[in-house]
């Protein structure tokens, strides 16, 4: 589904944020991405999406080398990505947001569902503006609703936990268990929170800008936290929370 | 009245065929079409082009439309209009002006003086909006005047559009608020080519409890200028804000000149000013959901003057 060939990401008289990344993806996968701050996370996601350029290397999506399109055609050809921060725009609402991701005008009813997939009470938020009056975790969601609109064949989240407070965050845990019931669609979530590397079907750790160990989450953590039992050490527990 | 006219009017007001209740229609420095109603009377100035619009007190849920329209090239407009409104009145004012110049190289103006008086306890609506058309070289110019009384309990809410087409706009626009009236004004603006755009507000708040809010929206493209002047003075327990809001793009410059003095200890007066171009992560975020550079664009300048 998803091939990245020696990618690499330099940013001029800075260090290489990612070193010569390989890695592929399977139709209806579930992965994880973790590791320290400042690995390389979020550059690889944005270079994925399209955000960023890579300085080196070839992106194939569905066969299509897709290195050198745009954010735009990416997201055409059915790449979404939910950022680490949403945007906030004055004047566009949140029913106008929901409208764009969807690629049609939808009704209230319509527009509703999807904020109520998020655990939003919709009436309260359908006609609301997206700007600051609405609160880190609510914008949060409403991110994430659009991603669900898309309804695309790869969905990337940035952190999609941060900001979020705990119910909302036992809810999202079930928002990626649903969409991941398709088989069809793979999800690449960014995330240092281990109950959402719990439910990937992989969890990949980057550590300075490479990929230092893909597999199941009991043979990732260990390596990544240098511990032979992450699950009960409080201080692994501490980092991963962190 | 002819095609280009009814364009206008259907533009500026909304209107396909005569309302219903009172208008006045003005084209081309005439009054041609007239009707009062049983609450609003429409009366010829006697020393000056213009109007008296007079609304009876108690007076509710009524529409009034008085567009000016300007149809050809050469037209030098200039009219006085005044606004009474009865105590305890609620009514609402479809205004606005549309200039075309065709494909003339003269040009077209209209200037528009008006003052309303707003009687205790009374509520006003105004909406007006500006049109500029033709493809000549004939500038086209809308210099409105705008003076507001505002006895106790009163409450004015302005909403003005400009959107592109008027080469050269100076809005002046003058209030004193008694005890307990209420002021808003929402102004939306866009200019592009070479047009120059000035809004400059002049507010008294002299009785206690009194407000005013001032809300403006712009975009400057190409080369063209704007200037947003807002002088709020609080002589008394009241609350002021204004807020110039810009979007600039390509050559566009705007400035934004605050002018909050407070005469009494309990006056509360805010100014907030933001400048700058679309914010890059706006147009990715739009982009990544599927729009070309162009569609998130104009979404986004769509929606910031909705």
């Amino acid at each position: 589904m998803l091939k990245l060939e020696n990618i690499s990401f330099e940013v001029e008289n800075e260090k290489e944020i990612l070193k010569d990344v390989n890695l592929t993806i399977e139709k209806g996968k579930f992965i994880a991405i973790t590791g320290p701050n400042g690995g390389g996370k979020s550059t690889l996601a944005r270079i994925i999406s399209g955000v960023l350029k890579p300085t080196k290397g070839k992106i194939t999506f569905y066969g299509e080398d897709i290195t050198n399109l745009s954010i735009t055609e990416r997201a055409q050809r059915g790449i979404s990505f939910g950022f680490q921060q949403p945007v906030r725009f004055k004047g566009i609402t949140v029913h106008d947001l929901v409208n764009i991701a969807k690629g049609e005008d939808l009704s209230v009813m319509e527009a509703s569902h999807y904020l109520s997939e998020v655990g939003l009470c919709a009436k309260d938020y359908i006609h609301r503006e997206l700007n600051d009056g609405l609160s880190g975790g609510e914008i949060k969601r409403i991110e994430i609703a659009t991603i669900i609109a898309r309804n695309t064949k790869l969905s990337i989240f940035d952190e999609p936990e941060a900001g979020i407070d705990l119910w909302s965050f036992n809810h999202l845990i079930d928002i990626f268990m649903k969409m991941h019931q398709s088989k069809e669609n793979s999800i690449i979530i960014i995330s240092h929170q281990e109950r959402i590397l719990d439910v990937a079907d992989e969890i990949i750790a980057m550590v300075d800008g490479a990929i230092v160990k893909r597999g199941a989450k009991e043979s990732v953590l260990p390596e990544l936290l240098h511990c032979e039992d992450p699950k009960n050490c409080l201080n692994c527990q501490d980092i991963l929370e962190a | 009245m002819n095609d280009i006219a009814k364009k206008l009017l259907k533009e500026v007001s909304g209107l396909d065929e005569m309302p219903k209740g009172a208008y006045n229609i003005r084209e081309n420095s005439k009054s041609v079409a007239r009707q009062s109603s049983e609450n609003i009377e429409i009366v010829s100035k006697e020393d000056k082009s213009g109007i008296d619009i007079i609304v009876k007190p108690d007076t509710k849920s009524e529409n009034v439309f008085i567009p000016a329209l300007v149809s050809c090239s050469g037209v030098h407009d200039l009219v006085y209009n005044d606004f009474f409104i009865g105590e305890n009145a609620d009514i609402t004012i479809i205004a606005g002006c549309g200039v075309s110049t065709g494909d003339s190289c003269d040009g077209s103006e209209h200037n528009g003086i008006h003052r309303f008086f707003l009687g205790k306890n009374s509520k006003v609506r105004y909406v007006e909006k500006h049109i500029g058309e033709g493809t000549g070289t004939g500038k086209r110019v809308i210099d409105p005047v705008t003076e507001v009384i505002q006895e106790e309990g009163s409450y004015m809410e302005m909403e003005t559009t400009q959107i592109k087409g008027v080469d050269s706009t100076r809005r002046f626009t003058t209030a004193k608020l008694k005890d307990g009236a209420k002021l808003v004004i929402k102004e939306k603006l866009m200019t592009h080519g070479e047009q120059f755009a000035e809004s400059k507000f002049e507010v008294d708040m002299d009785g206690e409890d009194s407000s005013v809010n001032l809300i403006s929206r712009s975009v400057a493209r190409d080369y063209s200028r704007q200037t947003f002047i807002s002088k709020i003075n609080g002589n008394t327990r009241c609350m002021g804000h204004s807020e110039c809001d810009a979007i600039i793009m390509d050559h566009g410059v705007v400035s934004a000149i605050p002018e909050i003095t407070a005469n009494s200890l309990d006056a509360t007066l805010i100014h907030e000013a933001a400048i700058g171009k679309i914010a890059g992560d706006q147009m990715i975020k739009l982009m990544t959901l599927g729009l070309t550079e162009g569609e998130a664009e104009a979404k986004i300048i769509d929606g910031f003057l909705n």
